[in-house]
């Protein structure tokens, strides 16, 4: 099967269920499991947050969902326009957090690694960063 | 989100009756401290029973508040954790600081 959605909200923290929800919709009609849908979520939800937090700092901003679907296989791609990331690689250590005194756990990227088949972070300082996650919905119950 | 104290016990008991993420969690990090500043309080009880999703966003609310409640001499106990949610928890492993326990009632047993 195939399908293409793409879904812009503002970078408000109410807007991170949004996203769930939309990409969890998106990714039913491939049946998955309950715990893969979790999974998808809760790496939607890492890559939202981090967008929204770390993308725009205190300004205003645009967040993009998008969505692919090709035979059974999920593509998301969760972009921002922000600031951009220094150091990608120490960005996705464990534990690392860019906010240490905003009770961040540092665990966003690890969690995205462990539940996605494959992640892949594009950024620029000053023009934003591209996430790009994918996972093959295996349906084994 | 319902909080109740339990004064005899100098306990904090918080229901949390939706998706625990970074919108959530600093709701519920300013109506925790508000409680722990405001009473006697020094023990933290998070009933998730209603919690069907985590994120890491919940494991940074939930260090936080081990950082207070360890300075007072007090506790973080979380009970009624979903499938979803221990699975964040256990990667975290913030099991190691923070009780997880079955039930209200044996959370009641540590304060």
């Amino acid at each position: 099967m195939e399908n293409i959605m793409k879904l812009e909200f503002a970078n408000k923290s109410s807007n991170e269920n949004l996203a769930r929800l939309v990409a969890a919709a998106f990714v039913t009609p491939l049946d998955p499991t309950c715990e893969e849908l979790s999974e998808i979520k809760t790496a939607i939800s890492e890559a939202v947050t981090n967008a929204i937090i770390h993308g725009y700092e205190d300004s205003l901003g645009m967040v993009r969902l998008d969505g692919r679907i090709y035979g059974n296989i999920v593509e998301f791609t969760v972009s921002d326009k922000g600031c951009g990331i220094a150091d990608v690689a120490k960005a996705m250590e464990p534990l690392y957090t860019g906010k240490p005194d905003h009770e961040r756990s540092g665990l966003g990227f690890t969690i995205m690694e462990s539940f996605m088949d494959k992640i892949e972070v594009k950024s620029t300082l000053g023009i934003g960063t591209v996430v790009k996650m994918k996972k093959v919905i295996k349906n084994d119950r | 989100m319902e909080t109740n104290l339990l004064s005899e016990k100098r306990t904090v008991v918080v229901k949390i009756q939706t998706d625990l993420d970074h919108h959530s969690a600093s709701l519920i990090r300013k109506t925790v401290d508000a409680k722990i500043k405001g009473t006697n309080a020094i023990n933290i009880i998070f009933d998730f029973s209603a919690v069907d999703f985590m994120d890491s966003s919940g494991i940074g609310m939930l260090m936080g508040r081990y950082k207070i409640a360890n300075i007072l001499g007090g506790k973080v106990i979380v009970f009624g954790v979903g499938k979803q949610v221990k699975r964040i928890i256990d990667m975290a492993g913030i099991d190691k600081i923070i009780n997880i326990c079955d039930s209200y009632d044996a959370a009641l047993l540590l304060v």
